[in-house]
């Protein structure tokens, strides 16, 4: 901070976040659903894995598009010795 | 078993060459074999980067069409031992990159090296698909500036989509790496800030590699900035960087505003 700045124009980074922040909600939001579908499974693993250890390549996520009703199966297999027992 | 890396980014110009001719230099010097491998056909620099410009006979392509060996392609570095490249060819058609050819190549050097860093096209087109194709991780090089990060959320897109891994349906390994990054513009909010890219592209950190004339000095002279100047403020976020990838837990330091006595008081960039 100094005196300079009051001379300064208003600092444009925080308005490139935004507009990025808008931009790729919906560019991801359009994209296909394979890109959906490893998103999903990132984003349930991270919050698995505060939880269990689990390894990353005994997870499947695949989703089933219909007409009527669109279904998310989710297949992850967690070791016998993490000591959590499945429900 | 080698590890396969592809340095990718959507947008040219962000410094990707630069950064597999950095890294695969500083791995090198961490007694590491390492093979850099340019997928960039009819607009190679890798080599030219990397010093080797007069030394290229065989290329990938003629690899891929069995024209040579992969062993008569492979250019050893002259400086580091451990170093090698293989470069994209400049006269072929790229059509000549077929997937099968590259998963070849790729699984040939997976079996003489430790590391193989592949330099990607800019785009999206097939040379970039098919440098991801098979990697086993992603470098995402990102420029702290709107199209870029743009650019790398797309790349991060089909990284999750187009790629082998990704196909089996497991989880591609990605590693954000933030080059020419000008902490003073940062600081007076002119320039988005690292914690903002991470934010937004919420994959790991890998390194941050601040502006610097090091880049194009050592470019000028054909040497990966990691072995012109080992200890230039770039080298060494390099270097970190390498320790990284390799597993290493090494701290993160984010570049800072260098600044005069006079500075503190006139906000200016100490030269």
């Amino acid at each position: 901070m100094n005196i300079l700045n009051f001379f300064r124009k208003p600092a444009s980074a925080p308005k490139a976040r935004e507009r990025l922040q808008i931009l790729l909600a919906h560019e991801r939001a359009s994209r296909g659903e394979q890109d959906l579908v490893a998103r999903l499974r990132d984003e349930i693993l991270a919050v698995l894995a505060k939880h269990v250890p689990i390894d990353g390549k005994r997870v499947r996520v695949q989703m089933d598009r219909g007409a009527q009703v669109s279904t998310l199966a989710v297949d992850i297999e967690i070791p016998f010795d993490t000591g959590v027992r499945a429900a | 078993m080698g590890k396969a890396i592809v340095v990718t980014s959507g947008k040219g110009g962000v410094g990707k060459t630069t950064t597999t001719a950095a890294l695969g230099a500083a791995l090198a010097q961490g007694d590491q074999k390492v093979v850099v491998v340019d997928f960039d056909v009819g607009l190679r620099n890798l080599d030219l980067v990397m010093g080797a410009e007069r030394r290229v006979v065989y290329d990938l392509i003629n690899v891929i069409q069995g024209e040579a060996k992969l062993a008569q392609a492979l250019i050893r570095d002259k400086r580091l031992e451990n170093l090698y490249l293989l470069p994209a060819s400049q006269t072929r058609d790229k059509d000549k990159l077929t997937p099968e050819g590259v998963e070849k190549v790729m699984t040939a050097l997976k079996k003489t090296f430790d590391w193989v860093i592949c330099d990607s096209p800019a785009g999206i087109e097939r040379g970039a698909t098919l440098a991801m194709r098979h990697a086993d991780a992603a470098i995402v090089v990102t420029n702290p500036e709107v199209s870029s990060v743009r650019d790398s959320d797309r790349i991060i897109g089909l990284l999750d989509a187009k790629t082998a891994i990704a196909e089996r349906g497991e989880r591609m390994e990605k590693h954000l790496l933030v080059t020419r990054y000008d902490p003073t513009r940062a600081e007076t909010g002119d320039m988005l800030k690292v914690d903002d890219v991470l934010e937004i592209l919420s994959i790991p950190l890998l390194g941050v590699i601040p502006e610097s004339t090091d880049v194009l000095r050592a470019s000028n002279l054909g040497t990966p900035v990691t072995l012109a100047d080992a200890r230039s403020e770039t080298a060494q976020s390099y270097f970190a960087a390498a320790r990284r990838l390799m597993g290493e837990a090494v701290p993160i330091t984010i570049p800072s505003e260098k600044r005069s006595f006079f500075g503190m008081f006139f906000g200016r960039k100490a030269a």
